[in-house]
């Protein structure tokens, strides 16, 4: 029997790989954020009655709340499922390079958030009589999972060793995921307002930088988050 | 295939290893025994590379740690009481995601050896979540050796194994051993340790305090050597 260390590109998906084929046989991550993305889409929506005007202008707003929300729900779940049975020993174990771990898991995570958002998206617009299937906007929101999920990430590897890790994630999280949020929500709402592609070029751009600032930090600093 | 020198572990400012002197010949299936606190899991989980020695020298299958912890990673398997296995998977597809995690080249060829080798053929498209603690355990062992290691690390594996469960794991256990590996397990179950081991360590305070091979215990045996040797 031969083996070789696999290559960050196989090592990674295997990990999406294992993931996506453990939540599609028990589906425990994705009903559960669906369940509370949903609530949360309907209690806003009773909770603000309110003029035509005034619930075109928090739409921007109520979106990404329930996809932060939500996202978080998702990821500490996802990582939960490794440390509970000591399957991120099992993964720290493998000899590949750790940044695989990282971006295995992210990849994961973001394809969660992705599934949950294209549900809620249809709902949402039914909802709030809304069209939010515009390529510009999917664009936007893409790219804002993307940020979220690359810190949420590695901030839910520190957070799930702790004992207080559902309180601790969204601590350590939304205060360093807000650069991602107010870009996305700005994007969104501008979006959503009538402005055009160009118009909202700066909170994109912005957003774009996010994400690979976010991506770096984690793929360097993941190996001493998960040593010991 | 392991030596370990004047090997110091801190968390903070309370040290659980200080100044371990260990070795291992090719071969060899060692004991580690010891109260708990002594630093037994700590220790194999330095080996295991899964963290980080604070001082002293630490060198598995001829690679030093931490510096060449891949290497290390490539030629070691893992078994600790928990059996580090998804549940919603079936065993063949857990053993698929560790045989791409080692790059293992015809994958299915080696699962059905290895399955053969737990006794857990007829269960190989069976979830997890549906087998016994002592087949998850068998099936914990097959991920561990499905990359062929050189050398193995048992960290307390008959923890919540009944009677049965135990004694099917002593044969899986033995034929392990008898493919030539180098096996350190750490245990509480003298008995086991004694039936299985060819060296036992006694490890305490964080150093090891004694050492006797199975020739050595002849006149006595392993409880005593472990009563005595915690005494001194």
């Amino acid at each position: 029997m031969k083996s070789s260390s696999p290559s960050l590109l196989k090592a990674t998906f295997a990990i999406v790989r294992k993931d996506l084929a453990a939540e599609f046989r028990s589906f425990e991550l994705i009903s559960a954020m669906l369940i509370f993305s949903l609530l949360v889409i309907i209690i806003f929506n009773f909770a603000l009655e309110l003029d035509i005007k005034t619930r075109e202008a928090v739409n921007a707003g109520v979106l990404w709340t329930t996809f932060a929300f939500a996202g978080t729900l998702g990821l500490n779940r996802s990582m939960s499922v490794e440390k509970d049975r000591g399957c991120m020993d099992g993964l720290l174990l493998a000899p590949v390079d750790r940044s695989a771990i990282y971006f295995g898991k992210a990849l994961s995570n973001l394809a969660f958030m992705v599934i949950v958002e294209a549900i809620v998206l249809p709902v949402y617009s039914m909802l709030y009589n809304v069209n939010l299937f515009r390529i510009d906007l999917l664009a936007v929101i893409i790219l804002g999972s993307i940020g979220y999920t690359a810190v949420g990430t590695l901030l839910a590897t520190m957070s799930v060793q702790t004992r207080m890790r559902e309180v601790l994630l969204p601590i350590l999280l939304f205060p360093i995921a807000i650069p991602v949020l107010l870009a996305a929500v700005k994007a969104s709402g501008g979006l959503l307002a009538g402005s055009t592609f160009a118009e909202i070029m700066t909170p994109f751009n912005l957003l774009v930088v996010y994400d690979v600032i976010f991506i770096a930090i984690a793929f360097m600093v993941f190996d001493f988050v998960v040593e010991e | 295939m392991i030596e370990v020198k004047k090997l110091v572990k801190r968390f903070g400012l309370k040290s659980i290893l200080r100044g371990l002197d260990f070795s291992v010949q090719s071969g060899e299936f060692v004991a580690l025994l010891g109260p708990n606190g002594a630093g037994k899991t700590t220790f194999l989980r330095i080996l295991a590379t899964l963290s980080r020695p604070s001082l002293g020298q630490v060198k598995v299958a001829g690679h030093y740690l931490p510096q060449e912890a891949a290497q290390v990673r490539a030629k070691l398997g893992v078994v600790s009481h928990m059996p580090l296995l998804y549940p919603d998977l079936t065993a063949e597809e857990n053993l698929q995601f560790y045989a791409r995690m080692y790059g293992i080249e015809g994958m299915d060829a080696r699962i059905t050896e290895v399955l053969g080798m737990v006794g857990l053929e007829h269960r190989r498209k069976d979830l997890i979540r549906t087998f016994s603690r002592g087949m998850q355990q068998r099936l914990a062992i097959g991920r561990a050796v499905i990359h062929d290691p050189e050398v193995m690390l048992f960290d307390e594996p008959y923890t919540g194994l009944d009677q049965d469960a135990s004694e099917m794991l002593d044969d899986v256990l033995r034929s392990v051993a008898a493919e030539g590996r180098t096996v350190v397990m750490t245990s509480h179950d003298l008995a086991r340790a004694e039936d299985l081991a060819t060296r036992f360590d006694i490890l305490s305070r964080g150093v090891i305090t004694a050492s006797a091979t199975r020739a050595d215990l002849k006149q006595t045996n392993l409880l005593s050597f472990y009563k005595q040797s915690l005494e001194d």
